[in-house]
């Protein structure tokens, strides 16, 4: 289907699937239940999961296929942000011009930044995409927020204002981010019962892109495009002797992963019309390299996977307080109970950041394949053991290795 | 007619003089082997043929074109194909990704954007991968990440990636160096077929002389950087002033 | 021309910072080939080291003066620090108030123990692997790092005083001849400087003339040949890697007293650094100091009134700007050698 083989559809299918019924999937506990704390069926949370997801997405087709650690990414982000909030500000609330302007701008930007940094290779290629993402952080945060040339707003962020020109803005249209008259908040709730699921005009819109984009990534995947950047990973030597030139395949690639960065931004700009500076600065950039190794860098799935759990639990983790563990753990005699809720206390809360320090220092000294490899194995071993019992009565015939 | 013309070619490392006015005339169609004890300049010169170094002085021709400041992938369009000492393949690749890449860069040239196509749906090309990997009896192996491969089958593989692209010339460094007893006779008789069947030319440097003497049609001896003799074989075997600096050395 | 010199003197304490941290990095890049994204927070947890310190030193117990009444008429209640009580009021006091210096002597076993434990327990484990991986778990680590220490000291920066006698300024313009006021400078800045170039003397002294720097440039210089000479590389590199740790926490140490040391502040001086050592050359030592104090000295020009009016906000990429350039132009660096990760 779509010029996919059979893996590679079923696995598309399965994406859409889950991301189009994820009102259902993220709310399985009933509203007011104990466990309601575990949904995740938030409009604003489901948005922030794809949206990350096509960040990750993006960056995966650069780190993942060519091997080339961008430290800079969150620049292109930032970049998509600032210039969806342009387009609001003066055309109108519609998010399709801005949303095509933030790729366009963000591929602008990565194909500058890319020509620069893709002349050196290896750690001085993470440090100079640092430097310039560290750049643009400042450019936007201060450099291009003054009263002779503001482009940024500095540390108030951009945002629109009354007497914005917004010259395509109809009377009747929305006064926030739209579709074609259809607002991006527009929820419907629809109560089941005890459960409650909410539909959101933003995150089927993020949702629809994601697919879309997804899809490209695989065939990217399975191109000989796609190959030739895995020939880059492998051996750059070898690929000039054979008549093939590394360079522009990488910077097609970091243009590439450039635009989703950029498509994100715009995408998080037209949920909420705002672009601050914050979302350039490299520790957001280290968030998408956090979401790609712990998905499983390589894989199609992974990056998506990665980014979803991150931002899965970063929300529950930062409602867990000590309260909620003394609850978990009142079955335990009184002392042990308090021990417990003691050592597991710095995790939680605004621990998060701890623990995914240390969850992401364990992938990757001991799972270097994330998420994916982690399932994989899983199912690895449940395979043989299931296969250990079905042969358990004919090997009795055969000798012992 | 000679392919490949090296016309005093001179290249310095510092205070070394690598190279010192090399000549040297590569026939079409011959198998042409370059031998020098170590230090001799054989890699040096090699490196000044592909792009990666640039000599000092001097010109060098294929096909009466000059591949200086050319960059390798540039030379290799021309019609160059490189095996190195260690087997340089795309080791996390597999072995038909390995054959499909040469065959879409003779195709598509140094770089095409065909990031919306699909690998399978490129019939000749997949096709022409079939055929070479049958050829280079590795049919069997094509699903094999190239880097679990033994050290004979990455030569055939490298050899095989190489030939894919139809080169007029064929540059092999070493080809048969740490290699054990059969895998070097194997590499001999594959070059030898290779010889055999195609409308090809082969340069090859080597430290093995039962390598050089079962393939080579002329023979180049390179000494402290600059050509000692050139002649055929049997002339090179009999040369007094060839055993005084090469073969002398390694017989005594 | 004061105003020019006072510049330079400006750049002098984070140029020393840079310097220092960039040295520690080019060490351990040079001697093991790791990338340590955690250095900045090896520098933190020195600075750190200094806090831990004084709130040591102002452990107290309380006792009632019955001889006063607080404004409730209650016996006075009075704080005296453990110190005080040992050593008589006014050591006591002293030793309080110079707990920074004090802190060196606290910190050099500290980060020599943080060293160890980092490169026995994670850092050996990646020689091997890619740079990129290594690049991932350092900073993995320093999250982590960064992460506990907000957890026991809070994300607000904390005082760290000089000693009373080192704070304060000097009029540094009337001892060279300018008119006075023209150049008053922190008199812990001087200090900051003074240890600074002490430390950097003290690890090149070391490189210099001991049997062991000269196996380590060796190391730097030929890693392969070193190691076929049969010398135990690997304890070594431990050893190269808790001093380099040693540096950077000393740096942070003596840092507290310019700017209070918050929980972020290695990551901060991390991605500068870093800089600092691509501008002055991979694996080249003169080269990160020389850096270091350039970039710091350049930073502190475009602070001026002037740059930041005519570009507004230059002070903050300048350094950024200068990297670009630098290796751009000069992909080496400006004292970087031939065939350092050049491939």
């Amino acid at each position: 289907m779509l010029g996919l083989n059979k893996k590679d559809t079923s696995l598309l299918i399965i994406v859409a699937l889950l991301t189009l019924l994820a009102p259902f999937i993220l709310n399985p506990f009933p509203e007011g239940s104990a466990m309601a704390q575990f949904n995740a069926g938030y409009p604003d949370l489901m948005q922030r999961f794809v949206i990350f997801g096509i960040f990750a997405i993006g960056f995966n087709i650069l780190f993942g296929l060519t091997g080339y650690l961008s430290f800079g990414h969150a620049a292109f982000l930032g970049v998509g942000s600032y210039s969806a909030v342009w387009m609001f500000k003066l055309l109108s609330y519609n998010v399709i011009p801005a949303i095509a302007l933030s790729v366009v701008v963000a591929g602008l930007f990565s194909l500058l930044i890319g020509f620069v940094s893709l002349r050196r290779s290896g750690i001085y290629f993470s440090i100079l995409t640092l430097a310039f993402a560290q750049m643009s952080f400042a450019l936007a945060y201060s450099v291009l927020s003054n009263p002779k040339f503001n482009l940024t707003n500095g540390e108030t962020g951009l945002q629109v204002y009354a007497d914005d020109p917004q010259i395509l803005q109809g009377a009747n249209s929305p006064d926030l981010p739209h579709l074609f008259g259809l607002p991006m908040r527009a929820t419907y709730t629809m109560d089941v019962g005890a459960w409650s699921f909410d539909f959101n005009a933003g995150y089927y819109l993020c949702a629809v892109i994601m697919m879309v984009v997804f899809y490209l990534a695989i065939r990217i995947f399975r191109s000989p495009f796609g190959m030739m950047l895995r020939a880059v990973k492998s051996n750059q030597q070898r690929m000039n002797y054979t008549g093939l030139n590394s360079k522009p395949y990488t910077l097609a690639a970091f243009v590439i992963s450039g635009m989703y960065a950029g498509l994100a931004g715009g995408l998080m700009a037209a949920m909420d019309p705002l672009a601050g500076a914050e979302r350039m600065q490299w520790t957001a950039s280290g968030e998408v390299v956090l979401m790609t190794i712990l998905g499983g860098t390589g894989t199609l799935i992974g990056p998506v996977l990665g980014a979803g759990f991150i931002k899965y639990f970063e929300n529950i983790f930062s409602k867990i307080n000590d309260n909620v563990l003394h609850s978990w753990f009142a079955f335990l005699p009184d002392g042990l109970e308090d021990a417990v809720v003691f050592l597991i206390h710095p995790f939680i809360g605004k621990g998060w950041h701890l623990t995914l320090g240390i969850l992401f220092m364990l992938v990757v000294i001991y799972l270097p394949g994330g998420l994916v490899e982690g399932g994989q194995r899983l199912l690895k071993r449940f395979k043989r053991k299931k296969k250990d019992t079905d042969d358990a009565p004919s090997g009795k015939t055969e000798p012992a290795e | 007619m000679a392919i490949l013309r090296v016309k005093d070619v001179s290249k310095r490392f510092g205070g070394l003089k690598a190279l010192t006015d090399v000549n040297l005339n590569v026939e079409e169609n011959s198998v042409h082997a370059i031998i020098g004890p170590n230090g001799a300049g054989k890699s040096t010169l090699l490196n000044c043929l592909v792009g990666k170094l640039m000599p000092d002085t001097g010109s060098v021709l294929f096909n009466n074109n000059s591949v200086l400041g050319l960059e390798p992938f540039q030379i290799n369009q021309m019609g160059i194909s490189r095996v190195f000492q260690t087997p340089e393949i795309f080791g996390e690749l597999t072995v038909m990704e390995n054959m499909l890449i040469p065959i879409f860069a003779m195709r598509d040239g140094a770089f095409r954007m065909h990031a919306y196509e699909t690998i399978a749906n490129e019939r000749e090309v997949v096709e022409q991968a079939e055929a070479m990997l049958e050829e280079m009896n590795m049919a069997d192996k094509r699903e094999m990440n190239a880097a679990s491969l033994s050290r004979g089958d990455k030569r055939r593989l490298e050899i095989g990636m190489c030939l894919s692209q139809n080169p007029r010339l064929l540059l092999l460094d070493e080809p048969t160096a740490g290699m054990a007893r059969a895998d070097t006779n194997n590499t001999i008789d594959l070059l030898k077929q290779i010889k055999d069947e195609r409308d090809i030319t082969i340069a090859i440097i080597e430290h093995d002389m039962h390598v050089v003497f079962s393939l080579a049609e002329r023979i180049t001896v390179l000494a402290q950087g600059t050509p000692l003799v050139e002649d055929t074989p049997e002339n090179i075997r009999g040369n007094p002033k060839v055993r005084e600096a090469y073969l002398g050395e390694t017989a005594a | 021309m004061d105003a020019i010199l006072l510049q330079i003197l400006n750049g002098l304490d984070k140029g020393s910072a840079y310097a220092l941290i960039a040295l520690g990095l080019t060490l351990i890049f040079g001697t093991l080939g790791v990338v340590n994204f955690a250095h900045g927070a090896l520098f933190m947890i020195g600075a750190f080291c200094a806090v831990t310190l004084q709130k040591l030193l102002n452990l107290s117990f309380e006792t009632l003066d019955e001889t006063q009444k607080d404004f409730l008429g209650n016996p006075l209640k009075v704080e005296t620090p453990y110190v005080e009580y040992w050593f008589g009021p006014e050591v006591g006091a002293t030793i309080i108030d110079w707990s920074v210096p004090l802190a060196i002597l606290f910190a050099i076993p500290v980060m020599l123990l943080v060293g160890y434990v980092m490169e026995r327990g994670l850092i050996k484990h990646f020689y091997k692997r890619p740079h990129a991986d290594q690049i991932l778990v350092t900073f993995g680590l320093a999250i982590v790092l960064q992460e506990i220490v907000k957890y026991f000291f809070g994300a607000n920066p904390i005082q760290t005083p000089p000693p009373d006698a080192l704070s304060g300024s000097v009029d540094l313009g009337i001892m060279v001849g300018f008119d006075p006021n023209a150049i008053i400078y922190p008199i812990w800045r001087l200090v900051y400087f003074g240890f600074a170039v002490g430390i950097i003397g003290a690890v090149f002294s070391f490189l210099q003339f001991t049997t062991f720097g000269m196996v380590v440039r060796a190391g730097m210089a030929d890693r392969e040949t070193v190691g076929l000479l049969g010398i135990n590389i690997d304890r070594r590199f431990t050893i190269m890697f808790g001093i380099a740790a040693a540096v950077a926490g000393l740096a942070g140490v003596m840092y507290g007293p310019l700017n209070p040391p918050n929980y972020h502040m290695g990551m901060d001086f991390l991605v500068l650094s870093f800089v600092v050592v691509v501008v002055g050359g991979m694996g080249s030592l003169p080269g990160a100091v020389l850096a270091g104090f350039l970039l710091g000295i350049l930073e502190s020009f475009a602070s001026t009134t002037w740059a930041t009016t005519t570009i507004p906000g230059i002070n903050q990429i300048i350094i950024y700007l200068v990297a670009i350039i630098v290796l751009l132009t000069r992909p080496r660096g400006l004292m970087g050698r031939k065939g350092v990760m050049e491939e």
